[in-house]
C-alpha cells in the first residue's frame, strides 16, 4: 500500500511553491517516512528552517514549525532544544543557508553535539534567489553570479561536519529515497548532533545553466557522481576523485550530548548552592 | 524582609531578570555588558534555568526567540557592535511576536568605538535599528533600584504585548555599584503571556478578538502545532502577500504599543511645574542633569527636569505639555544629538531648544548642563 503522507502534512497549504520535479519534495517525503517509522508524535517535533526554497518545508509539515532568518535556523533550534531537551528538534535548510551565511552556527552545533538533526538539501546553488553560486557549487559550474564558471573551491559538507564534531554524519541523494529515509531515520534516532546531506536537484537554477535542465537528467547526473560507502572502501583516491560517497559516513555514540551535560551542570550548581545557603551566618 | 544589596548595574540586570521569571539566557561576550552573562551563567542553573554562550550575537538573539516560542522567558545582553548584529533577529521577534528582553549596555562611539567607556548613541538605533516598520519598547532607567524594577517591567511588557523589549543602559550604570533595598516580590507583579484556552484546531496564532490587539500565545509542544515565520502572514500564521491583510497586520503590530501608552509610558518630573528652563535627559546623564537643576534652583533659576524612563515610545504628549509652559529646553545626552530630535518634534514650538551633547566616553558633567541652562535662561 502506498505510504500516506497526509497525516503529517498541512494539506490545506498545498499546492507547494516548489518547481515541478524539485528534489526538495523527495527529501521532505523521506523525512516524513522516517518520522513515521520512529512513531514520533507530531506534537513532540519542532521543525526549524532558515530562508530559501528548502527552508519553506516546515510550512507544509503539521508539526511545531519555525521559519527563521537566513542562515540562523540552528540558533533558534538550539534555544528550543535547550529549554525542551525532552522533545525532538529538526533543522532543514539549503546549502547556502546552512554553510554560507549559517556556517558559523553549523560548525558550533557540531562541536557542541547538541541533540538536533540537521538535514541539508544540497542542490549546489542558491535556488530561491535565482541561481547564484553557493559554497557547494562545483568548481567550473555556471551560476548567475559565475557566468564564466565558478572559480571558487567548494566544501565537502560531510567532512566539514565530521571535522567540527558532529557525531552522526551521512550523505544520501534524491535518486534513492529508500536510502535517504533510512539515513534520516538513523540521524533522528541518534542522540547527538546528526547531519544528513541530501544531494539534490535544482534543475531550474543549477540545471538550466549547466546543460541539465530536466529534473530526471539532473538526478541521473547526481546518481552517476555517487558511490556507495561499501564500494568506495575498495576504491583508491584516484578512482574516488570527483565522486561523492553515500551512506552512513560516521557515527560516534560515546561523545556526551550537550543537553545531558547541561542537566548535570544544573545538578552540580544546585547542590553547591544548597550547601552555600546551609552555612549558618555568623 | 527587605534585603540590602550592593550590586553593579549589570548584576542588577541579571538578578532582576531571574526575579521576573527569566529562565533562559543566550549571549556573547562584549564589554561593557559581559558581567550580565557571567552572573546568568552562575545563577540560572541554580534556578533550573539555562545559560548558553553562543558563537555570536546573531545566534544569541535567535536562541532566545526559539526558547521564548518554546514557552520560556528569555533574554540576551550586549553592547555596541553586538547590538548591531542582533538587529535582523530583533525584527524577526517583532514579526513573530515573540516576547523577549534585550539589554544594551551602551558604550561610546560608532564601530568598535570606546569599548570601556559610556555612551548614549544607540538611542535611535534602538528605535529604528531593524528594517521595516516595527514597534519598539525601550526602557532607560537611571538608578540601580529603578533598573531592577524596570527589568521586571521589561519582561512584563514583553509578555503582555508580545514584543521584544530593550533595556537601554550604559557603561556607567552597568559598572557602577549602588547600595539599595532589593525590591521584594510584593512591590511588583510578574506578568506571563496569555495562553489560548480554545482547542488546538480552533487556534489561530495571530487572531485577535474584537477590540483587542495582542493574540494569545501557545508554546511549542503543547498540541497547538502552530507555524511562525518572518514572512508577512495572516492570522493563521502562514505567509500571505495579500496587500490588505499585510497592511492591517502591520498596523495592528504598531497599535499594540501606540494604543497602550498609559501602561507603557513612564517618566520622572523634577520641579517642572514652575520651570522656566526645562532639562530633558535620560539614563545616567539624567543623574547629572538632576544635580544641575538643583544647583540652578539654589542660584534662583527656575529649572526643572523631565526624565523619560520609557524612551520608546517617546513621551511626546508630556514634552508638548511642558514645552508650552517653558521658555527654553536643554536636552542633555551622551551623543551628538538624538533625543533632541524627538524633543523638537514633540515640543512642536518656537521656543529655544538646545543640546548639551558630548561624546568621547566621558559623562556630561553637571557644570556643563548648568552652563547651558545659563546660556538660555
Ligand atoms: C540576510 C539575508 N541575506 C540574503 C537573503 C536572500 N536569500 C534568500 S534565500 C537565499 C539563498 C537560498 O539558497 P540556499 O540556502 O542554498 O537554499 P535553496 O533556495 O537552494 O533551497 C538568499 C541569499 C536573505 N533572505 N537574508
Ligand atoms: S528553484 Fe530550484 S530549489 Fe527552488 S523549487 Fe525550483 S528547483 Fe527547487
Amino acid at each position: 500500500m502506498a505510504f500516506d503522507y497526509a497525516p503529517y502534512m498541512r494539506m490545506s497549504k498545498l499546492p507547494h511553491l516548489w518547481c515541478p520535479g524539485c528534489g526538495i519534495g523527495i527529501v521532505v517525503k523521506s523525512l516524513i517516512r522516517a518520522i513515521d517509522r520512529l512513531g514520533w508524535s507530531k506534537d513532540d517535533i519542532a521543525v526549524v528552517s532558515g530562508i530559501g526554497c528548502t527552508s519553506r518545508a516546515p510550512g507544509y509539515l503539521d508539526m511545531n514549525t519555525l521559519h527563521t532568518t537566513h542562515g540562523r535556523a540552528i540558533s533558534f533550534a538550539t534555544g528550543i532544544k535547550l529549554v525542551r531537551p525532552d522533545k525532538h528538534v529538526i533543522v532543514i535548510a539549503g546549502d547556502g543557508d546552512m554553510v554560507a551565511i549559517g556556517g558559523n552556527h553549523f560548525i558550533h552545533a557540531c562541536r557542541r553535539n547538541i541533540d538536533i538533526t540537521c538535514i541539508i538539501n544540497n542542490n549546489n546553488i542558491y535556488g530561491m534567489t535565482g541561481g547564484q553560486y553557493s559554497p557547494t557549487t562545483p568548481h567550473g559550474a555556471k551560476a548567475a553570479t559565475a557566468p564564466w564558471g565558478n572559480m571558487e573551491p567548494c566544501f565537502d559538507l560531510t567532512k566539514l561536519a565530521m571535522g567540527a564534531g558532529a557525531t552522526y554524519v551521512a550523505r544520501g541523494q534524491v535518486g534513492n529515497g529508500v536510502q535517504l529515509e533510512r539515513l534520516i531515520r538513523d540521524g533522528l534516532d541518534h542522540h547527538g548532533f546528526a547531519v544528513i546531506e541530501a544531494l539534490s536537484n535544482c534543475h531550474t537554477q543549477f540545471g538550466r545553466r549547466n546543460k541539465l535542465p530536466d529534473p530526471m537528467q539532473l538526478i541521473k547526473h547526481i546518481q552517476d557522481k555517487t558511490v556507495p560507502k561499501s564500494k568506495a572502501e575498495k576504491m583508491d583516491s584516484a578512482e574516488l576523485a570527483g565522486k561523492f560517497v553515500v551512506g552512513e559516513l560516521f557515527r560516534d555514540t560515546d561523545r556526551p550530548e550537550f543537553c545531558d551535560e547541561y542537566a548535570k551542570l544544573q545538578q552540580r550548581a544546585q547542590a553547591a548552592s544548597k550547601k552555600k545557603t546551609a552555612v549558618p551566618v555568623a | 524582609m527587605a534585603k540590602a544589596v550592593f550590586w553593579t548595574g549589570n548584576e542588577v540586570c541579571a538578578e532582576a531578570a531571574i526575579a521576573a521569571g527569566c529562565r533562559f539566557f543566550a549571549g556573547y561576550p562584549i564589554t561593557p555588558s559581559s558581567e550580565i552573562a557571567a552572573v546568568m551563567a552562575q545563577r540560572l542553573p541554580e534556578e533550573s534555568g539555562t545559560f548558553i554562550q553562543m558563537e555570536d550575537e546573531i545566534a544569541a538573539m535567535g536562541a532566545i526567540i526559539g526558547a521564548s516560542l518554546a514557552g520560556v522567558k528569555s533574554m540576551t545582553a550586549t553592547s555596541g557592535p553586538g547590538f548591531s548584529l542582533k538587529q535582523e533577529n530583533i525584527g524577526f521577534a517583532c514579526m513573530v511576536e515573540a516576547p523577549c528582553v534585550v539589554v544594551n549596555v551602551q558604550r561610546g562611539g560608532p564601530s568598535t568605538g570606546l569599548p570601556t567607556h559610556p555612551g548614549q548613541s544607540d538611542l535611535m538605533q534602538t528605535r529604528w535599528g531593524t528594517h521595516g516598520d516595527h514597534t519598539t519598547i525601550a526602557l532607560a532607567p537611571a538608578y540601580l533600584r529603578e533598573l531592577y524594577l524596570e527589568m521586571i517591567r521589561a519582561f512584563n511588557l514583553s509578555e503582555k504585548f508580545r514584543v521584544p523589549v530593550i533595556v537601554l543602559i550604559d557603561e556607567i550604570l552597568g559598572h557602577m555599584s549602588e547600595c539599595f533595598e532589593a525590591p521584594t516580590p510584593n512591590e511588583y507583579t510578574v506578568i506571563n503571556r496569555v495562553k489560548p484556552t480554545c482547542p488546538p484546531e480552533k487556534y489561530n496564532p495571530y487572531e485577535v478578538q474584537d477590540g483587542e490587539l495582542v493574540p494569545t500565545m501557545a508554546s511549542y509542544f503543547e498540541g497547538y502545532r502552530f507555524h511562525a515565520t518572518g514572512l508577512n502572514h495572516d492570522k493563521t500564521g502562514f505567509p500571505t502577500t495579500h496587500p490588505i491583510v499585510c497592511h492591517q497586520d502591520e498596523v495592528r503590530q504598531l497599535a499594540k504599543v501606540s494604543h497602550n501608552r498609559a501602561e507603557i509610558d513612564s517618566w520622572e518630573e523634577v520641579m517642572v511645574e514652575d520651570a522656566e528652563i526645562l532639562v530633558v535627559s535620560f539614563g545616567s546623564t539624567a543623574r547629572g542633569a538632576h544635580s544641575a537643576v538643583l544647583e540652578m534652583r539654589k542660584q534662583g533659576v527656575r529649572a526643572g527636569l523631565f526624565r523619560p524612563i520609557t524612551v520608546w515610545p517617546f513621551p511626546d504628549e508630556e514634552v508638548r505639555r511642558l514645552a508650552r509652559k517653558t521658555k527654553a529646553i536643554v536636552v542633555a545626552e551622551m551623543n551628538l544629538g538624538q533625543m533632541i530630535l524627538e524633543v523638537e518634534r514633540a515640543a512642536h514650538s518656537d521656543i529655544k531648544i538646545v543640546g548639551c551633547q558630548k561624546v568621547g566616553g566621558v559623562p556630561v558633567e553637571p557644570y556643563e548642563i548648568v552652563a547651558k541652562i545659563r546660556e538660555v535662561a
